[in-house]
């Protein structure tokens, strides 16, 4: 079974195909990926726990095996409180993101665009700032009112970017989408921007925000955004192919029998409700929903049968590697994960794209 | 995506500016200026009076504070009737002529539009002193102690740009003397007490090459943030592993203010339940403001501190 991409300028080498419409062999060198940095990601860590401590604990939580832990009651909860959920929530971040960032190139036609194109990250950005400014501390139904306000204005950016894109040029046009996005953002940034010059004394908790963390979310966070992440991947890789056929445009898709607004309007929103929660969880990263899906583009090819896929799983091996470089570079001290995924991802994916020029014919 | 990149460093280089909130209740300071109503005449036949580059031809009268540190020490001094306006954050001592005016975000027209003839700041930002020399306003910059040593020098140059040396050395020494007391009121422990100093609810803390660091230094404790052997500045953000297994025998909450913690939000943080000092009860809710000053209030900081070391030797003595 063959597979190609559509020939709209770019790399249209033909690959073997599973039934995800993907390489095994890509399939199995993501899955080694994704699970060599699951291990590394909850081996490596300021406290130091053995890897036969953590093999055996893990072993002792398996229904039916006889197993023990020799970790101290205090190892346990670093392991399984701190550790295991910031991996966890590290993966489904960086998939989560990764495949919004492809779905984002696909639907608007757009190499250079990413999961916060239409607004999500200024919304998030605001919705955060203005909680930690007016409620610093204060929790709904045990929730973190900085996740919720991020969250709501994550989703409201994007609702605004649609309805204001929509009313302007009308869903034919994608360029009055992408305008309607950019000036949402600039407007929220801009307000996010004076709350936080007005509040100078939060100013490091905002930038802490901004910059990323998934050290202090813990199971909750992991719980908060699994079902957002859920229906983001579902929804994206259902669409994936009809994402192949929007790169010959609408008209064209529309004569193949597709549905351009519809896919749009969906891949979107489920798009967006993925970002949103992982931006409300753990900050705007960013790199992530942009260098991941090119990679895959640039390694493997452009159809988004093959793209979305790898994505979630190169992003979350991503994300994880980052976030266990975030943990060690100055352990016990941490840096933010967004400046890792910035300082490591732009030199990755320069040599990339000069390594796949260079094996060019 | 560079937005976010000089962000990145931003937040690093903001990392190291202490925190400070705006709402205060006002403490019961050893130190707590008298009323300015009866404050003493400053004395004219010391000008013109030189500080660094900053020389007063005549005693200044009209001067803006834009350093919530400096303000406290420009009234402990008595100097408070000399100040005409302070920053939004200078909120102690009750009464100051508290104005819009920011010292993170400075708008050189506004300063000016109050026509001082002294300017204090703690920093320089976006070229302020250059804007306000070129206006020919005198500005002196008292940027963040490093040290006791560093506070008395700055409440010294105040009291001789103000006319109140006398003043400023009297409190300068009353400071000295109560820190030494407070401290030798503290037997020494058996084994140094461990702290964690939390400055916000992201886990940046403070080592104790800082000016909060070298209080607890000054009382025999172990700070976890020097751990992070300097790699991460002097106000690294720890892991909260790190600290959970450090297991702190004291945890300061310097953000009860800014980000609202508490011991039981703290409590309630996944993985720190393993912490003893949660179970002990030894958390102490710090005011951010005092804690993240230099001026005369640090004295009550050492209070409130040595207060708490002597609790704790006690609960584990019993």
């Amino acid at each position: 079974m063959e597979a190609a991409a559509p020939s709209d300028g770019g790399d249209a080498r033909p690959i073997a195909v599973g039934s995800l419409g993907v390489s095994w062999r890509w399939v199995l060198a993501s899955a080694v990926l994704l699970l060599l940095a699951l291990v590394i990601g909850v081996a490596v860590g300021p406290a130091h726990l053995g890897l036969g401590g953590i093999a055996a604990s893990i072993f002792a939580r398996i229904p039916f095996v006889h197993a023990s832990t020799a970790l101290s009651a205090q190892q346990e909860s670093i392991l399984w409180s701190l550790r295991v959920p910031r991996v966890v929530l590290g993966a489904l971040a960086g998939g989560t993101l990764a495949v919004a960032g492809a779905a984002y190139q696909g639907t608007f036609r757009n190499p250079l665009a990413d999961p916060y194109l239409l607004g999500a990250a200024a919304g998030a950005e605001l919705g955060a700032t203005l909680a930690i400014i007016f409620l610093p501390g204060q929790a709904f139904l045990g929730v973190n009112l900085v996740a919720a306000a991020a969250f709501a204005g994550a989703a409201l950016a994007v609702a605004g970017a649609y309805v204001l894109g929509r009313s302007a040029g009308g869903m034919r046009s994608v360029t009055s989408l992408i305008l309607a996005g950019v000036a949402i953002a600039s407007f929220l940034t801009a307000i996010q921007t004076y709350a936080q010059q007005r509040n100078a004394d939060q100013i490091r908790q905002v930038y802490a925000w901004l910059l990323g963390r998934l050290q202090t979310a813990g199971w909750q966070g992991v719980s908060l955004v699994v079902p957002y992440v859920v229906i983001c991947v579902v929804v994206v890789v259902a669409h994936r192919r009809v994402l192949d056929v929007l790169q010959f445009g609408d008209d064209e898709a529309a004569s193949l029998g597709v549905r351009p607004r519809r896919v749009r309007f969906w891949v979107v929103v489920a798009a967006t409700l993925g970002t949103a929660a992982v931006v409300a969880v753990c900050g705007a990263i960013a790199f992530v929903g942009i260098i991941v899906p090119h990679t895959v583009r640039l390694m493997v090819g452009r159809s988004y049968r093959v793209v979305v896929p790898l994505s979630l799983a190169l992003g979350a091996a991503f994300l994880v590697l980052a976030d266990t470089l975030a943990r060690v570079a100055v352990s016990p001290a941490e840096l933010p994960i967004g400046v890792i995924t910035a300082l490591v991802g732009a030199p990755f994916f320069v040599v990339v794209l000069r390594s796949t020029r260079t094996a060019a014919p | 995506m560079f937005r976010r990149t000089l962000i990145a460093f931003l937040a690093i280089a903001t990392a190291a500016i202490p925190a400070c909130g705006e709402d205060t209740a006002p403490g019961d300071s050893a130190t707590s200026p008298s009323s300015t109503s009866a404050a003493p005449t400053p004395s004219v036949s010391a000008f013109p009076a030189t500080v660094g580059d900053v020389t007063l031809p005549t005693l200044p009268e009209r001067i803006v504070s834009l350093s919530a540190t400096a303000t406290e020490m420009l009234f402990a001094i008595d100097a408070g009737a000399q100040v005409v306006a302070v920053d939004d954050q200078s909120n102690y001592p009750p009464g100051t002529p508290m104005t819009k005016l920011s010292g993170f975000q400075p708008n050189v027209e506004a300063i000016a539009g109050y026509t001082p003839d002294l300017v204090l700041v703690s920093y320089d930002p976006g070229g302020l002193v250059k804007s306000l020399k070129a206006l020919a306003i005198p500005t002196l910059i008292q940027p963040a102690a490093a040290s006791m040593r560093d506070s008395y020098e700055q409440i010294a140059d105040l009291g001789t740009l103000t006319g109140h040396t006398e003043e400023a050395a009297t409190l300068a020494e009353q400071m000295r003397s109560d820190i030494a007391g407070i401290v030798a009121s503290v037997p020494p422990p058996s084994d140094p007490l461990s702290v964690y100093h939390e400055l916000d609810d992201t886990f940046f803390s403070a080592t104790s090459r800082t000016f909060v660091g070298k209080i607890y230094k000054a009382f025999g404790m172990e700070n976890i943030a020097d751990g992070a052997n300097g790699k991460a500045g002097d106000y690294p953000q720890l892991s909260s592993e790190y600290i959970v297994s450090a297991d702190p025998d004291l945890i300061v909450l310097a953000d009860t203010v800014c980000c609202g913690q508490t011991a039981a939000t703290v409590g309630t943080r996944p993985g720190w339940s393993s912490i003893a000092a949660l179970h002990m009860g030894e958390v102490l809710e710090a005011d951010d403001d005092i804690v993240s000053r230099w001026g005369p209030r640090a004295v009550d900081f050492y209070q409130l501190v040595a207060d708490t070391v002597i609790a704790i030797e006690q609960q584990m003595a019993a």
